[in-house]
């Protein structure tokens, strides 16, 4: 009787977690704003594995799912500014809400901005037996009649998945708010979505086509990036070489509270930028999908901020904001 | 055929590894312990243990094979919460606590647990072994389901629902009305303009279901003890030794069927799970009844039909992820996660490319289900005997689990408030005499109803004929009339029949 009393209770009382604060990084933390399994996720992960010789404890992923980051930038501008041993993973959307507004007050100047962990980009794809062959095909049926393809993505009105099908309508002056554009909850359902014929175009990611690109099903047929990409990717035209002005590149990285001691954001600049010379980096960036794109530090900073800023006028051109 | 009986074979031969076997049965046992603790269910449950397992250098087919094992074990013990003490675990364990609670109340916690035990295995089994033959059709299938289908899916849900409707029609109108307004808030899926989030971050993305659940149910079930035991109506539970019977297993076994076959083909659906499964199984349950006056009060039916949907959905939801790398639900997807992690690519080349992961995953859940009946049947007395913790030691440690458990998924402190404050409202609704399932109900498929709606209207550019132009839309609506019709008209008739034979009997 009493055991069974005990053991009921240890059982209840075993998963305890008990959060610490110190000063020095012992608790490296990766804080992907997200639920698990998205392209935060990822993010942290890569942290995860590419910072592990550099730290003594492994670094914990944690998850903060909320408004595409905007729950975790509230919270590191209100209560934890200046915790030493967390990370908080970004993406281009992220940007894009900071030069939007949808963060609030937050904008890019209320954090610190890390490093990164590589970087990706828009992708035109169509399913394997759709009669769009080229981007061509796609942009002159979408001249013919704006509202005659169904495009779509894992990304709501004004986010960065709408903003890819918005720059294409933009790059032949087609007005974005007459494309027929279906927002799933995520790239899987979109996925789901066009393998369906349910939409006709989805504007996703390259990186998230690895895992898609020998199966047959699907054909990529345009990459929003300035020059070809390398192998897997090397065969995929660029929408530039077809014409088109639509580049939309996908920045992932991390940055801290902006408050975080210049000593601590320091220590995490030179494990960045240790990892980033090892050929571990390299395979883990390429296995998650993603190009290389090492920059960190005060460098990586005011490159972030002026991708914001270049997010502003876009979104400006696309009538997001005033 | 040969392809999936040559394949099965070389998946038992990895799932029968000593050390493979021994992480499935560990893995079970953990996921059964998580998933009892109110407030931590297969996600978190599977997103915590997932760097652990990373961790401690598994290969990958053994890692996967224990995050499986956890996500099957905490579907199971997800009920165990439910049926004890009034608070389900996760989403998918809401239904469970309708009937299931009322039987422990009643003095049949061990038999309520022990019959969810085999419903659940009934269930697991039979979502494996529909997978194992017919998984990449069934996920072709699932794929073509468009969102005006969904539509059409979630009216079903809502007719078959309909039979939710108690004593009060209009209170429980008002309380899937009062889950169909929490749902609204938050970022709008379509267009991106925040709806009554009043400009607080925290719940731009909506309020999480995990929160809905916990505050609603369990946190207002909390305040409702602590009255109780102020009051000093509270009856404390005898030690009960009741178990299933064969008698009561034949009773139910067209039930745990429909509940299995329901729930399994939901589960295949990316984007619907085991909420709207269990859901949709007890509703169809108790509108098909001959009898449904027990419905709610603790019939065995009313625990069986959500317990084997649920457990169903598990394994259908792993159909699309494996055969087309597309998550079905937010485990699979943390499970997806799992495998490029270990820099396996799901999908329709992981079965040539890397069989043993494939196959020997597949494998594991067939033992897995064998193991968690063993395990969990000699548990249910110890579990059982939790009713036997006096209130005053039971209730803060629920209060204190809940808090944990929400705070570990998301470590928001704002979830905290959320809860008390639910917890305070549902209490509220309690002593209103309304019924919290459908206000949980109205939440979950409220939301799939609106988004999917709306992405079906930006499909037809505004043409609402698109949701009647497919004949899995027909059929689905045709089901929904019937739902509400037949009961209806076969009532109506045994009524008149009654009626024609009442003057010939003796007065």
């Amino acid at each position: 009787m009493t055991f069974a009393k005990t053991a009921s209770a240890l059982l209840l009382t075993s998963f305890l977690v008990s959060p610490a604060f110190a000063q020095e990084i012992d608790r490296p933390e990766c804080v992907a704003p997200a639920k698990p399994g998205g392209g935060f996720d990822l993010t942290c992960r890569i942290a995860q594995q590419g910072l592990e010789k550099q730290f003594d404890g492994p670094m914990q992923v944690t998850f903060m799912p909320g408004g595409i980051g905007a729950v975790a930038i509230n919270l590191f501008n209100t209560t934890r500014t200046d915790d030493p041993n967390a990370i908080v993973a970004f993406s281009s959307g992220s940007l894009l809400n900071m030069a939007t507004g949808k963060y609030g007050q937050w904008g890019a100047g209320d954090v610190r901005f890390l490093a990164t962990a590589g970087t990706d980009y828009g992708a035109v794809i169509v399913r394997d037996d759709s009669p769009y062959k080229t981007l061509k095909d796609v942009m002159d049926a979408l001249k013919e009649n704006p509202g005659g393809v169904v495009m779509g993505a894992g990304g709501s009105v004004g986010s960065q998945d709408w903003m890819k099908a918005a720059i294409l309508m933009k790059s032949e002056d087609l007005d974005p708010r007459q494309m027929r554009y279906v927002a799933f909850d995520g790239g899987g359902d979109a996925i789901a979505g066009l393998l369906g014929g349910s939409i006709q175009v989805y504007t996703g990611d390259v990186g998230e086509m690895v895992s898609h690109l020998g199966t047959g099903e699907m054909r990529i047929l345009a990459a929003m990036s300035d020059e070809r990409l390398p192998a897997p990717f090397a065969d995929i035209p660029t929408a530039k070489e077809a014409g088109y002005d639509a580049v939309w590149p996908i920045v992932r990285g991390y940055y801290m509270g902006k408050n975080v001691p210049d000593e601590a954001y320091n220590k995490w600049v030179e494990a960045f930028q240790a990892a980033y010379k090892t050929d571990e980096w390299a395979a883990l960036v390429k296995d998650k999908g993603l190009l290389p794109l090492d920059l960190s530090g005060k460098e990586m900073d005011a490159d972030m901020k002026k991708r914001v800023e270049r997010m502003t006028g876009i979104a400006k051109e696309a009538g997001l904001i005033q | 055929m040969d392809a999936v009986f040559s394949g099965l074979a070389s998946g038992f031969e990895v799932a029968l590894d000593p050390f493979n076997l021994f992480l499935v049965l560990g893995g079970c046992f953990v996921g059964t312990l998580i998933g009892a603790l109110p407030g931590i269910g297969p996600i978190n449950g599977v997103a915590i243990l997932l760097p652990i397992a990373y961790g401690l250098g598994f290969k990958p087919e053994s890692a996967i094979i224990l995050l499986a094992g956890i996500y099957y074990g905490a579907e199971y013990g997800g009920r165990i919460s439910s049926i004890l003490l009034n608070v389900p675990g996760d989403a998918g364990a809401v239904m469970t606590t309708l009937d299931g609670n009322p039987m422990a109340r009643n003095g049949e916690a061990g038999k309520a647990l022990s019959l969810s035990a085999v419903a659940s295995f009934v269930g697991g089994t039979f979502s494996v072994i529909l997978m194992s033959f017919f998984g990449p059709a069934l996920a072709s299938y699932a794929i073509h389901f468009s969102p005006s289908d969904y539509v059409a899916l979630m009216v079903f849900a809502f007719a078959s629902l309909a039979s939710l409707v108690g004593s009060n029609p209009v209170k429980t109108l008002l309380a899937a009305l009062i889950g169909l307004m929490l749902a609204s808030i938050g970022i709008d899926a379509n267009t991106g303009v925040a709806r009554y989030t009043f400009g607080i971050p925290d719940i731009l993305a909506g309020i999480d279901f995990l929160v809905v659940v916990i505050g609603l149910f369990g946190m207002a079930e909390l305040i409702h003890l602590v009255e109780q035991q102020a009051a000093g109506t509270l009856k404390t539970l005898k030690i009960d030794k009741s178990f299933v019977t064969l008698k009561d297993l034949a009773f139910v076994k067209w039930t745990i069927l429909r509940g299995s076959l329901i729930g399994f083909f939901i589960g295949i659906l990316p984007g619907t799970g085991a909420s709207v499964a269990s859901a949709v199984a007890y509703g169809t349950e108790k509108r098909s009844a001959r009898d449904s006056s027990k419905f709610g009060q603790g019939d065995m039916r009313g625990l069986a039909a959500p317990e084997a949907a649920n457990n169903a959905s598990a394994g259908g939801a792993m159909v699309p992820m494996l055969t087309l790398g597309i998550p079905g639900s937010g485990t699979t997807a943390i499970l997806l996660g799992a495998l490029l992690l270990f820099n396996v690519t799901p999908g329709p080349l992981m079965f040539q490319q890397r069989p043993e992961i494939a196959w020997g995953l597949i494998a594991s859940m067939y033992i897995g289900n064998v193991a968690l009946l063993i395990i969990n049947l000699p548990l249910v007395g110890l579990f059982a005997r939790m009713l036997t913790i006096p209130q005053q030691f039971l209730t803060p440690l629920i209060a204190v689990l809940a808090f944990i458990g929400v705070y570990s998924v998301v470590s928001n402190p704002h979830d905290l408030y959320m809860i008390t404050a639910l917890g305070v409202f549902g209490w509220f609704l309690r002593k209103l005499d309304f019924s919290l399932a459908p206000v949980i109900l109205g939440f979950v498929l409220g939301g799939l109803f609106e988004d999917n709606l709306r992405r079906a209207l930006s499909i037809s550019g505004g043409d609402w004929t698109i949701l009647v132009t497919s004949w899995n839309s027909v059929a689905l609506y045709v089901l929904a009339l019937l739902v509400v019709a037949v009961p209806v008209v076969v009532g109506r008739r045994r009524r008149a029949r009654a009626e024609d034979a009442s003057p010939k009997a003796p007065a």
